[in-house]
């Protein structure tokens, strides 16, 4: 936007645009297969660990076990997965569509809050209070529940909300956004002032969403205690079905004609205007998309962390999505998910031990990611298989 | 009420004796002038009796009437018998008569005053030193009375103000007179009053009118209907003298917010124009101007304490350099590099910030430290009795306006701003007519981030300088430069000022908070009207 004369060319730091193609393009562009038989191999793979393996590493093995996976790690790891979908949500807009979004948070924290508000219902009288109203309720001295409040008590409305709260948002922003052309840099800084609005709305009291403290304290989900290992590892198992469920169905998204225009609109954005395609439906389609998988991953984050709280609106989280995605390597679809792995991983060891280091790392992982690993880690890999330097 | 002099006091009162002979003179003097009733009154009477004698001395304010008071304050007035004395450093004197007594009679009872009482002889000395010369005395008085005055001092307030000068003293002596007129039965005084009040320019008259039109156990406070109108014009009288004051106010301080953000985002505006680079760790180059301008400050309070107040004028250049160097660092060592991808530009400032914070937070803690305002920058203009322009928003104000002309004249009237703004414009043809682009971009980047440095130079003034300085700037920064647009310098400018003065006075109106969600919301819509900002650049860069 604005004054600079130069293509924003988001993703990939490729050469300007080469001249038109002289063939006349093809109508019917050949589908590829979802994934290569070796692909195939390494999903199932995966799907057995993260179903099978590790939930039966958990629970059955002794603890003295040296393969037994301990009980801190479920959560963890059932957390970073969820992080893990909300990358692969970034990837699909920034790395295929070009996009950069800043307030990816905005919607997880909305899905987490949607869930939140379920589990807080679910507490019932048990609070510090012994009253229906939740305890921050009591204590800002309401009498009943707001009417954004009415019917969260039933689980299967709660989870109507998980999506259709960030979708709507993300629809409603992104059609005003995408049909005015901001894009780049502008529209980035936009999503970040859209993310901050919120995080300043939720820190209010008056907004109904516990303030500054969220909500925690969770007693139970559909009735099950909440933090016995059983319900734990049942989460954890859930929210991989899902990463797994998802990353099909983004490989199924890139692979399709709709992929294949995303990433033109990424790389030549008028080119694909003039061939015919409306770029904001594509946009759209795909921003309000990723929007409801951070949505879907905020639920699952919410009853594994057991609280959601308006600091995951900060921008700071924001942007760290981001760097999930980069590290991990855009414009791949497994890339991000590691990234998520390694970017989270590396900070709970960091913060545990060398916690004033960490914004160090962090910082310069920024900065050597984009500056030398553009494709990030498994554009690297790639490179290396290829033979190449 | 009168009990037996302590055997102390007596022992004391004989060891002075020489000394007072001297002084009995003008006490005698003195005291003369009052008529001996009302010293029996003051000395032997009930407390009612003692009362009304304070209250007639105070009315008529005859002379050596304050000395009088002070002396029965002081606990100097004693009785013998029916003898009232005045006994000092061990000579006695009979107030009625004005002669000295010698030897001290025996015995001799203290006059005790109750709180009441006590309260009453306050006021009435209070009502006296009205008169005095000294500023600072009637002030004090002036002071005492506003809460303790009734209506036998009106006379003495009356009298003040007809001869009173000092503004100040004067509105304070209205008010008590008003106050005092209020309780009085009769209508027309009453009426009278209400009016005088509504002259007034004190929030604090509201509260003297407000019960007027409470109700009481279904009664109005004040049973008469036509000083209840009367009350009520005069509030709303005052109401709009104090709105008066009060937009006055938002304005100032939506300009102080204003030059404040222009500061903030004028930087950003000339990095970003010239290479369409956010640069995420612009709040931290903000950060370490602050920063600078505390080690400044520490090292003239260490080595020059004589010089203190003028450590400001060392701090300016040093902020903007040490700013400017890192930025240009910066520039050099990582943006170069990723020029052609803003949005990993993006990222990759964000994470210099990240760096940045840390970095402070390693070498000068996590807490917030402390920078002191220069003397000459405490206080303020006392405008409206609601509204006080502190002296530091009004130097940073003059600070942003100087800086956008200095920039200004960089920019239109220097060789590296021409540079500037021909790669601004078209970076291709500059780079063609032999402009050095890459040094205009370090130069220009150095420039803006110095500019960075002032900011923070002056955020140091006003508000708590810590690592997190800049975090909490960044978005209204870049909410300007997105509202203003690049390229023109007035852009900047507007957006800023309107940001704050429409922030102030949505903030008066709904809170802080809701202020900044609808100023947030608000450019979100702009946007979609104008993608461009307020004052966009006109041409053949109208798309990228």
């Amino acid at each position: 936007m604005g004054a600079i004369e130069r293509p924003l060319m988001a993703a990939t730091s490729a050469p300007p645009p080469a001249p038109l193609p002289v063939a006349p393009p093809r109508l019917q562009a050949p589908r590829h297969p979802l994934f290569t038989t070796g692909g195939w191999i390494a999903f199932a793979a995966a799907a057995v660990v993260l179903l099978v393996l590790l939930p039966m590493a958990n629970l059955l093995l002794p603890t003295d076990h040296p393969l037994r996976v301990p009980d801190y790690l479920v959560p963890l790891l059932g957390k970073i997965m969820c992080y893990a979908i909300v990358a692969l949500a970034m990837d699909l807009i920034w790395g295929y569509a070009g996009i950069l979004s800043l307030g990816h948070g905005v919607f997880f924290a909305l899905g987490g809050y949607a869930m939140g508000m379920y589990l807080m219902r679910s507490i019932g009288r048990e609070g510090v209070y012994h009253s229906d109203l939740p305890d921050f309720m009591v204590f800002l001295d309401w009498k009943a529940y707001p009417w954004y409040w009415s019917f969260t008590d039933h689980f299967a409305y709660a989870m109507l909300l998980v999506v259709l709260v960030p979708g709507v948002l993300a629809f409603v922003f992104g059609f005003f956004a995408f049909r005015s052309r901001i894009k780049g840099v502008y529209f980035s800084i936009i999503t970040q002032a859209l993310t901050y609005a919120f995080m300043l709305l939720f820190f209010r009291n008056d907004t109904g969403f516990g303030g500054n403290n969220g909500f925690t304290d969770f007693k139970r989900i559909l009735g099950f205690p909440i933090a016995t290992p059983e319900t734990r590892l049942a989460l954890f198992a859930i929210t991989a079905a899902f990463l797994l469920l998802f990353l099909l169905l983004a490989r199924y998204l890139v692979t399709s004609r709709l992929g294949r225009v995303l990433t033109s609109i990424r790389d030549a954005e008028s080119r694909v205007m003039f061939c015919g395609y409306n770029p904001a439906h594509y946009k759209l389609f795909v921003w309000t998309l990723s929007a409801v998988l951070c949505g879907i991953a905020g639920a699952l984050y919410v009853p594994q962390v057991g609280i959601i709280n308006p600091g995951e609106m900060s921008p700071a989280n924001s942007i760290e999505i981001a760097i999930w995605a980069a590290v991990g390597g855009r414009g791949t679809l497994v890339g991000p998910i590691f990234g998520a792995f390694i970017v989270n991983g590396a900070k709970s060891w960091f913060t545990q031990a060398f916690p004033e280091y960490w914004l160090f790392v962090l910082g310069l992982l920024f900065i050597l990611v984009t500056l030398f690993l553009p494709q990030g880690a498994i554009g690297l890999l790639r490179r290396r298989a290829r033979g190449e330097r | 009420m009168v009990a037996l002099v302590p055997g102390v006091r007596r022992a004391l009162a004989i060891i002075g004796v020489a000394v007072a002979a001297a002084s009995a003179h003008g006490v005698t003097h003195a005291a003369s002038a009052i008529p001996p009733g009302i010293v029996h009154d003051l000395a032997l009477g009930e407390n009612d009796d003692r009362i009304r004698a304070m209250g007639q001395l105070a009315a008529a304010g005859n002379e050596g009437a304050l000395e009088l008071l002070l002396a029965l304050q002081a606990g100097e007035v004693q009785t013998a018998g029916a003898v009232v004395l005045r006994v000092k450093e061990g000579s006695a004197i009979d107030l009625s008569t004005g002669k000295k007594i010698e030897p001290l009679p025996e015995p001799r009872d203290d006059v005790v005053l109750n709180n009441r009482v006590r309260r009453e002889l306050g006021s009435a000395i209070a009502a006296l030193k009205l008169t005095s010369p000294d500023r600072a005395t009637r002030l004090e008085a002036a002071q005492t009375l506003q809460s303790g005055a009734d209506e036998e001092m009106l006379p003495a307030i009356q009298r003040a103000l007809g001869r009173e000068q000092d503004p100040q003293i004067k509105a304070l002596l209205t008010l008590t007179q008003a106050t005092v007129q209020l309780g009085s039965p009769d209508k027309g005084t009453r009426i009278a009053a209400i009016r005088a009040l509504a002259e007034s320019r004190d929030p604090n008259t509201k509260t003297l009118l407000l019960p007027l039109l409470e109700k009481k156990g279904g009664e109005f406070a004040e049973p008469d209907s036509d000083v209840r109108a009367e009350a009520e014009l005069s509030l709303r009288a005052i109401d709009s003298r104090l709105s008066t004051g009060e937009m006055v106010g938002r304005i100032f301080s939506g300009i102080s917010l204003g030059s404040v953000l222009l500061l903030a985002a004028l930087g950003l505006a000339i990095t970003y124009g010239l290479m369409g680079v956010i640069n995420m760790a612009h709040g931290e180059l903000m950060m370490i101007g602050a920063y600078a301008t505390y080690v400044i400050q520490n090292l003239f309070r260490s080595h020059l304490p004589g010089a203190f107040d003028g450590y400001l004028v060392a701090a300016v250049p040093v902020a903007f350099a040490a700013s400017a160097l890192v930025g240009m660092a910066l520039e050099r060592s990582v943006i170069r590099f990723l020029y052609g991808r803003p949005l990993e530009t993006l990222l990759a400032t964000w994470g210099i910030s990240l760096i940045l914070i840390q970095t402070m937070r390693t070498l000068f803690g996590a807490q917030n430290v402390q920078v002191e305002n220069p003397a000459w920058m405490s206080g303020g203009i006392h405008l409206f009795s609601n509204l006080v322009l502190p002296w530091s928003r009004i130097v940073i104000i003059g600070f942003a306006a100087a800086v956008v002309a200095l920039i200004a004249g960089l920019l239109t009237r220097t060789r590296l701003g021409l540079f500037v703004r021909g790669v601004t414009q078209n970076r291709a043809m500059a780079s063609c007519l032999g402009v050095p682009t890459g040094r205009v971009d370090t130069y220009a980047f150095g420039l803006g981030s110095g500019i960075a440095g002032l900011a923070g130079c002056a955020l140091s003034q006003i508000g708590n300088v810590g690592p997190d300085l800049g975090q909490s700037y960044i978005v209204d920064s870049f909410m300007v430069v997105v509202l203003g647009g690049v390229g023109q310098l007035a852009g900047t400018v507007y957006a800023a000022m309107g940001l704050g003065i429409v922030n102030k006075f949505l903030e008066g109106w709904a809170g802080a908070v809701v202020a900044k969600i609808a100023i947030l919301v608000f450019i979100i819509v702009f946007i979609q009207k104008r993608p461009q900002g307020l004052f966009a650049l006109k041409g053949r860069m109208a798309d990228t």
